[in-house]
């Protein structure tokens, strides 16, 4: 790996899997380098993780089996329960002490399921960042996830400078304006969040928006990207026919809004989960609709996963300590860089260190 | 949608519309204009250093 490659950031949450992903198939995944089995218990449905690795030759136990609530390995039939406690082994009654494996903390928001990574006496479930919308009924969601081949840094790159809508996904959903609006940046340092939004007041309707819409003309659109370092980044997206503003008491019944949520999950060192959502407040139940910007929002999401694919590939070949030349375009992307920076560097404190 | 509160330490930059300026202001209130988020960035962490 090259000198382009984001630190990990532990004791911190993350996005382990849509909760619809979890039951009763066991589900492994690799989170900041540690790989977790995921599933849900038989009566009351809590979602479980643990390592996934049996302590006795180290198999994956995401490839084993489930015998009620308990795992029991592929390989040798090494029995855990809930809490990652060996309560069984082959051919003795001795189960030796330190059989066990690691079980994370998690929890069930938003339609997500968060898992804690570090140290599991630090977890506090209230310092998850909320998507309230996933879980709406007054919204129609769709959702994906697609694995990329790159540091989770040039994902939350992308994500923090959408100018590259224009270039990247013209056609889809960039236009000119994208890139040649100016944007404003605002960093809440304490609680790690970027905010960058720019306000289009007349622009051309992209086709992801004018057929889920129906708006034939040009329009004011706006974005407001709020960034929860690490892992939650929404795009508050308000698109409306050119002048049609908010009321004055704040509501807002003649513009159309889709919600755009990713969860950033770093998986193994220079790998990403790159899970992804729209969320819409118009046309909820129109199947048409849903299916069109299930479909678009997948090639759309495809043209970045591409993108960045070729992108770590390439920073793989550069040599140690070549440059970057940044631009106006880049100010949230460059603070979202420093924010990961000092979440790492917590992270890899001493427990009685962290704040 | 989200309850994200504000800690009051909050750095803004404003890309100056027309303009390749940027316009940033401290959360002590200092005030700098740029053009090169790199500088703005360098400026702003300075703080107090040069926030008069």
């Amino acid at each position: 790996m090259t000198s382009t490659s984001t630190p990990f950031a532990r004791n911190q949450w993350y996005v382990a899997a849509y909760a619809h992903e979890i039951g009763r198939e066991l589900l492994g995944r690799t989170i900041l380098g540690e790989p977790v089995v995921l599933y849900r218990t038989e009566d009351d449905h809590t979602p479980v993780a643990l390592a996934d690795r049996c302590v006795h030759r180290r198999f994956p136990l995401s490839e084993s089996r489930l015998d009620g609530d308990r795992i029991v390995c592929g390989y040798h039939g090494f029995t855990y329960d809930t809490t990652g406690t060996c309560v069984s082994v082959p051919g003795q009654k001795r189960v030796p002490r330190t059989a066990r494996v690691a079980s994370y903390p998690l929890v069930e928001q938003d339609a997500l399921i968060w898992i804690w990574i570090g140290d599991p006496a630090l977890a506090d479930p209230q310092t998850i960042p909320r998507a309230r919308h996933l879980a709406d009924p007054a919204w129609t969601t769709v959702t994906g996830m697609e694995p990329i081949d790159g540091d989770y840094g040039l994902l939350v790159d992308n994500l923090m400078d959408l100018s590259h809508e224009t270039y990247l996904h013209g056609g889809c959903i960039g236009t000119p304006e994208v890139a040649e609006t100016p944007i404003t940046t605002e960093v809440d340092e304490d609680a790690g969040i970027v905010r960058v939004s720019r306000h289009m007041d007349d622009a051309a309707c992209p086709p992801f928006y004018a057929r889920s819409t129906g708006i034939d003309g040009r329009i004011t659109r706006w974005q407001d990207i709020e960034y929860f370092a690490p892992c939650l980044y929404l795009l508050h997206s308000r698109i409306a026919p050119v002048g049609v503003l908010p009321e004055a008491d704040g509501t807002d019944p003649n513009a159309f809004h889709t919600e755009i949520t990713y969860a950033i999950t770093p998986s193994s060192e220079g790998k990403v989960y790159d899970f992804w959502a729209v969320s819409r407040d118009f046309a909820t139940d129109d199947a048409e609709v849903t299916a069109f910007l299930r479909d678009f929002n997948h090639e759309v999401v495809m043209q970045d996963v591409n993108a960045l694919n070729l992108l770590q590939r390439t920073l793989d070949t550069e040599p140690d300590g070549y440059q970057e030349l940044s631009i106006n375009i880049d100010t949230g992307a460059l603070a979202a860089r420093r924010i990961l920076a000092r979440l790492a560097e917590e992270g890899a404190k001493p427990v009685e260190a962290v704040r | 949608m989200t309850g994200g509160d504000t800690s009051g330490k909050v750095y803004r930059i404003h890309w100056l519309p027309g303009t390749d300026r940027l316009h940033g202001t401290c959360h002590c209130g200092a005030e700098h204009t740029a053009q090169d988020p790199v500088e703005m960035w360098d400026w702003m962490l300075s703080h107090p250093e040069g926030h008069q």
